[in-house]
């Protein structure tokens, strides 16, 4: 079986301009969706209380959001978590009271309608921690587009390591708007998701590049044009692209459909991303890698050994 | 050239088998187990311990499947849970309250296995259950208690001294001593220089005389370290009242401590504990005899409290009346250390602040001749430590306490006094309760996603690629056992966002083999005899194996150092399946098809699935 009976190299450089226009159209969309909706942040970000509650059966999302409205602690939200049996029930911070008297305090209320309420899992944090996470966030992101950028520099040329990583970036920023559109909560683990897409989708840009690097040393592409090149590497990685991805997509998947409300998040964000990562690798890295005007002697000339291909 | 040097097969083979060792515990499961521990520091558990906890549990007709000894905890192991409630019950009441004896769970490793120190992966608190809270320690009343105290420590001085002084004013972060003149300055700035040797002593002549006296950074610094570390002195204290099997108590950053009590589903019984106080009290002895022997007759005369009194090294209990009235409590304490006194024998050195001070002052002059009791309350339950007899009065708030103690003793009593009290007061910042069915649903779900995706990109390998895919798919199971036997023996905590991280290593190191097949293919299609297609293959994707591998895991460490919580959970699996995945997808799936292939003289086609060709020769 072979899926890709390519014949000829695809020109996906001369697509440069619809591509470009795809990206810069989604992108501005992305960041759009985040500036007007902003992200969902969840309770590790904001600070607040988490309950998740399982009833023995179907449970009344209505009736427990008037129950809790009731007790007045402002603005809660109520809401299924993946069955119709387990509901979350997020409470801002109150002064105070601590989590665990304003927890008791609703599953009080709760029990005295429906009995059958379990509690599974309470979550409190406070409005210090919130902020330290974003900002760790941020450095965390940061340094990995340094360390990147650097290896990549070392590894291949600076052209390389700064059309990876705007790529990368690229695919960062669509996987928020994502999460700003539906309004899906962005927590912990979502964070940990978008970070892992960082390395992952860099990882597809190298692919490609050591292609277009192996390419621009081989004698036999000695009389083709830049773009001709990267379209050969891209054209003949195809085939890998599409079936890691494939395959690092039917695993995250079984976790977005087994993985339960806990994974959802993580496993959504590296579907999204790993989707968008196919793209971007392709069809943003490289044509960036022509707009900065990469050449032959660009990647060539640090080789002694191969000499003779430069003649 | 398809051929391994056998030192090269010892290594897969030995790589392997270790892995599937090490992986073996998590399959045997757990059994009930009741553990026993010190409820106090003053208490050891020792192999007497266990003699008796076994005679107990024997008394009630239970047998142990297993007793351990650690060193410091007493294993028993039981068949079913019903023996290890009853075992519980009565361990607790043949021990007493010195001991803890919690419900726990056991690894069933094989002692086999266990000897090579193969263990079955900690589970985290999301995968079974229990509560964590994460505690900042409030630096600023740290700061004010110290500030106080350097107050009260300048005025006792000062009026030691007979020094006049205007007012000893405690500000923002300094501590103010008014004075009358430029004279006067002069001469408390010597005196206070000796007192605080630490802290940063500035005079001040001029329109106002004073001196102030500020903690410099240095000073700061390790009054907050302090703080925080006899915070988690007393935590660690206190969660031993709860019983809980294996507590974790650790430092997070400056002045952050994370509890996390696996099991426990009581939150507020857990926060009500957590925050009491273990104090020292002290009271007046009752030396009438008569009435000692009537209290331990069952006559306790008003007024008094009979209690018991340890002397000696070897813990005997003698029975003490002491008076019901609270002299001084800990909480006058602001440090205690051990030490020797002029005799040469172990001692706990007090240093009460300056209300302590003088009342210990005003009561030892009054009780000249008598003995004065120093009673450690814990658990709501007082003992007598020691109880001198007063020889003269004890002035400047620094109490010696020194009877028959051993330095062990004193070390003992001495961080006990300390960890009494807490340092400074704390917020809890985070706090999560898991139920313990949530943990097992979590485990199932990351298993069962796992398992699928794995299964379905096996699938698909091996249809698509045939036997080099199946050697893919064999070297990606190989990728899972080291990965997992790698957990188990360094004993990282595995966690949800864990399990995501096996699940996603796995999915990404197949990209590895994936390269390597596609090249092979490419090298057929261009015309190479199989032999050298195998070998280019790998040789090739090699260099983008690297590539994008370090690219990776560059992303990972960034997450190991700056995650925190569910992030470093997944940041430390991601790294560790990142450099498996490098050596099982390179060194062993080439191994594998150099078994396969390589020993063949003539190999006319390999099974990688249909090369396509195109038309025209050399596209």
């Amino acid at each position: 079986m072979e899926f890709f009976r390519i014949k000829r190299d695809i020109p996906f450089m001369s697509y440069g301009k619809l591509t470009t226009a795809i990206s810069l159209i989604t992108f501005v969309l992305a960041v759009a969706f985040l500036v007007i909706k902003g992200l969902n942040f969840g309770v590790e970000f904001t600070g607040g209380t988490v309950m998740e509650l399982r009833y023995q059966q179907g449970a009344d999302l209505n009736q427990i959001r008037t129950q809790v409205e009731h007790l007045k602690y402002g603005e809660a939200q109520v809401q299924a978590l993946g069955t119709t049996r387990d509901v979350m029930v997020r409470l801002p911070n109150i002064k105070n009271k601590t989590s665990a008297q304003l927890s008791n305090e609703v599953l009080t209320v709760l029990k005295s309608e429906r009995p059958d309420v379990e509690l599974r899992k309470v979550e409190f944090i406070g409005p210090s921690v919130g902020e330290e996470l974003v900002t760790h966030g941020l450095t965390a992101i940061t340094l990995v587009c340094l360390g990147i950028i650097a290896y990549l520099a070392i590894r291949f040329e600076w052209r390389f390591a700064v059309s990876a990583v705007i790529a990368n970036m690229h695919d960062v920023v669509i996987i928020l708007g994502c999460f700003a559109l539906f309004q899906w909560e962005f927590n912990l683990t979502v964070l940990a998701g978008v970070l892992a897409v960082l390395g992952y989708s860099v990882n597809e840009s190298v692919v490609v590049f050591d292609r277009i690097r192996e390419n621009f040393r081989s004698p036999k592409m000695r009389g083709k044009t830049v773009p001709q090149v990267i379209d050969n590497a891209i054209t003949a990685t195809m085939s890998r692209t599409i079936i890691t991805h494939g395959s690092t997509e039917a695993m995250v998947l079984s976790m977005l459909v087994f993985g339960g409300s806990a994974l959802h998040g993580f496993a959504m964000a590296l579907t999204i991303g790993i989707l968008f990562g196919i793209y971007s690798s392709v069809l943003v890295a490289s044509p960036l890698l022509l707009m900065f005007g990469v050449t032959r002697e660009n990647m060539v000339k640090p080789v002694k050994i191969k000499e003779e291909a430069v003649v | 050239m398809n051929r391994y040097p056998l030192w090269k097969f010892v290594l897969i083979a030995v790589a392997l088998v270790a892995a599937f060792l090490y992986t073996l515990p998590n399959f045997f499961g757990e059994s009930p187990a009741v553990q026993i521990s010190s409820a106090r520091t003053m208490v050891k558990v020792d192999a007497s311990t266990q003699t008796r906890a076994v005679a107990a549990v024997k008394q009630a007709g239970l047998n142990p499947d297993d007793v351990l000894f650690d060193g410091s905890s007493v294993k028993l192991r039981f068949k079913d849970i019903d023996a290890q409630l009853k075992a519980k019950d009565a361990l607790q009441a043949a021990l007493g309250d010195d001991y803890v004896v919690a419900l726990n769970l056991l690894p069933q490793t094989p002692s086999w296995l266990q000897s090579i120190g193969a263990k079955p992966m900690f589970l985290g608190l999301d995968l079974r259950g229990g509560v964590h809270f994460l505690l900042e320690v409030d630096m600023k009343a740290a700061v004010d208690k110290a500030l106080e105290k350097t107050a009260g420590d300048i005025r006792r001085e000062l009026k030691d001294k007979k020094i006049r002084y205007g007012a000893v004013v405690r500000g923002r972060d300094s501590v103010e001593v008014q004075l009358r003149d430029a004279e006067t300055v002069d001469a408390t700035l010597p005196v206070v220089n000796k007192l605080l040797p630490n802290l940063k002593v500035t005079p001040v002549k001029g329109d106002s005389n004073k001196i102030v006296v500020t903690y410099p950074q240095a000073a700061l610094q390790k009054l907050s370290e302090d703080a925080v570390k006899q915070n988690i002195t007393t935590l660690h204290n206190r969660v031993n009242e709860l019983g809980v099997a294996e507590p974790i108590i650790q430092q997070q950053g400056a002045g952050r401590i994370v509890v996390e009590l696996p099991g426990i589903q009581d939150t507020a019984k857990a926060k009500d504990i957590l925050g009491r106080t273990a104090t020292l009290e002290v009271r007046l002895v009752d030396d009438d005899p008569a009435n000692l022997q009537a209290a331990i007759g069952g006559n306790v005369p008003a007024g008094t409290e009979l209690m018991t009194e340890r002397r000696g090294s070897n813990g005997q209990s003698v029975p003490i009346l002491v008076k019901k009235e609270v002299e001084l409590t800990g909480d006058n304490i602001n440090d205690a250390q051990a030490g020797f006194d002029e005799h040469n024998n172990a001692s706990v050195n007090l240093n009460l602040d300056s209300t302590g001070a003088t009342i210990f002052k005003d009561l030892s002059r009054d009780n000249i001749g008598k003995r004065i009791a120093m009673i450690l309350v814990e658990k709501g339950k007082g003992e007598v430590v020691t109880a001198p007899v007063v020889r003269a009065e004890i002035g400047g708030g620094r109490v010696q306490i020194s009877g028959s103690m051993g330095v062990a003793e004193a070390n003992d009593t001495a961080l006990l006094l300390r960890a009494g009290s807490l340092a400074a007061p704390m917020n809890i910042v985070e706090e999560r309760t898991i139920g313990p069915s949530l943990g097992k649903d979590n485990i199932k779900k990351g298993f069962d996603s796992t398992l699928y995706g794995f299964a379905a990109i096996a699938i698909f390998m091996v249809i698509y690629y045939r036997v080099f895919g199946l050697v893919s798919a064999v070297s990606l199971g190989g990728n899972l056992l080291l990965l997992v036997a790698l957990l188990s023996a360094i004993g990282i905590t595995l966690t949800l966002p864990g399990i995501a991280a096996i699940a996603l290593t796995l999915g990404m190191a197949i990209d590895s083999n994936v390269l390597i097949n596609e090249r092979i293919r490419e090298e057929l299609r261009n015309g190479m005899t199989p032999q050298a297609a195998i070998s280019n293959g790998y040789s090739h994707a090699w260099a983008t194996i690297l590539d994008s591998n370090v690219t990776t895991l560059i992303a990972g460490v960034a997450l190991l150092i700056f995650g925190s919580g569910a992030i470093r959970g997944f940041a430390v699996v991601h790294c560790l399946g990142i450099l498996t995945s490098m050596f099982s997808a390179v060194v062993v799936s080439r191994g594998i098809i150099n078994l396969i292939y390589g020993y063949r003289r003539r190999l006319t086609s390999l099974s990688i699935g249909q090369v396509w060709v195109p038309d025209q020769k050399n596209a």
